[in-house]
């Protein structure tokens, strides 16, 4: 029977070749991949380290050894969701600025011109 | 009369091909000489030819950046001219040019940095039940914050001098302005008056706020009223400004 570890391992792969396919194809720079592979990468390493995961679940009070690895995932990726948000708000005050800076250039180069 | 060649009437219109002719020609009918200023925020309807030819100057946002982008490039634009006031109304035709005169005077006179034509009142007659609840809720949100009562925090009629100005162009509420604009000179220790300037039905369209949207609209409100109160360079430059009046002698 396929254990919730098992599982954690193919979705870290399956989101690591999202990424890398991604990447290939210019959807998502590089810069703004490597929170992803990191993600992944974790995902994969510690779902197949049983041992570890049996030691630290007693550590933070928990059962299950695949709830510790729920949690670290929880964190990472609220982590990495927090990181584009603030990406995605400064572009958006940049895009913001810019657009009005374009407007106004061009207001200056009809006025310019006399066609304001 | 009032002397308006340093200050300019902006018009901020998303889509308004159907009205903003009419607000423009009204406006320099009434106000002959006046320099007027069109915003397009990227209207897709011609709103831009319309207003060019009816004889305003047009800024054009090559897209659409929704209502405070679309005033802060108004007042950016403004400041790099030289302009010592800015008066905005609204592009659907809700406000009579003909109280511009007054409005200005007012805010000439009170010495205040922003002058508010408040429509009705109480702000909000003539308006859905549900605008009205939101703006009495807006009302008695802002009196503890403003240490003042506000009759019409939502008015997109207003005028402001050149200190405002400087400020808008540099930091402007973004969504839904007119409230957190408020909260803003607040912050910077600005003051406000307001002036009645009872407002017409719109000359084409409808508001773009749904019930649906208002919803949004109360909760983005709130939300940008508190941040503008914890945002850090606002708190400094109210510092900033308070040490200079301290400065100075009494």
């Amino acid at each position: 029977m396929i254990s919730l570890l098992d599982i954690l391992a193919i979705l870290g792969v399956v989101l690591l070749l999202v990424v890398l396919r991604a990447l290939r194809r210019e959807h998502i720079r590089v810069e703004h991949s490597v929170s992803w592979l990191a993600a992944a990468a974790a995902l994969i390493v510690l779902s197949r380290s049983g041992a570890l995961l049996e030691k630290a679940a007693p550590l933070i009070g928990v059962q299950e050894p695949p709830l510790v690895l729920l949690m670290l995932i929880l964190i990472v990726f609220l982590g990495v969701f927090y990181r584009f948000s603030r990406i995605v708000s400064e572009l958006k005050d940049m895009n913001i600025t810019l657009t009005q800076r374009v407007a106004i250039l061009e207001f200056h180069l009809r006025e310019k011109n006399g066609k304001a | 009369m009032v002397d308006g060649s340093r200050t300019l009437i902006l018009i901020p219109a998303f889509n308004e091909a159907a009205a903003i002719g009419a607000v423009v020609r009204e406006v320099r009918q009434h106000l002959p000489g006046w320099p007027v200023l069109v915003v397009d925020d990227g209207s897709a309807d011609g709103t831009a030819a319309e207003a060019r030819a009816a004889g305003a100057r047009v800024l054009s946002l090559p897209c659409h950046l929704g209502l405070g982008g679309c005033v802060q490039a108004g007042y950016k634009l403004a400041f790099e001219l030289g302009y010592e006031e800015v008066v905005r109304i609204d592009g659907d035709g809700q406000h009579d040019p003909r109280h511009i005169p007054m409005l200005l005077e007012t805010l000439r006179r009170s010495g205040c940095e922003m002058a508010i034509g408040v429509r009705t009142a109480d702000g909000a007659r003539g308006a859905t039940l549900a605008r009205r609840a939101g703006i009495w809720c807006f009302r008695m949100l802002l009196r503890p914050i403003l240490g003042r009562p506000v009759t019409d925090p939502t008015s997109g009629f207003v005028a402001v001098n050149r200190r405002a100005l400087e400020v808008f162009a540099r930091s402007f509420p973004l969504e839904y302005p007119e409230i957190e604009t408020l909260v803003v000179l607040q912050r910077r220790r600005f003051r406000f008056v307001e002036a009645p300037a009872p407002a017409r039905p719109r000359l084409a369209g409808k508001s773009s706020i749904t019930p649906l949207r208002s919803v949004y609209y109360v909760v983005h409100v709130l939300l940008g009223v508190f941040v503008n109160i914890l945002r850090l360079d606002a708190r400094r430059a109210a510092r900033a400004v308070g040490e200079q009046l301290d400065d100075q002698p009494s």
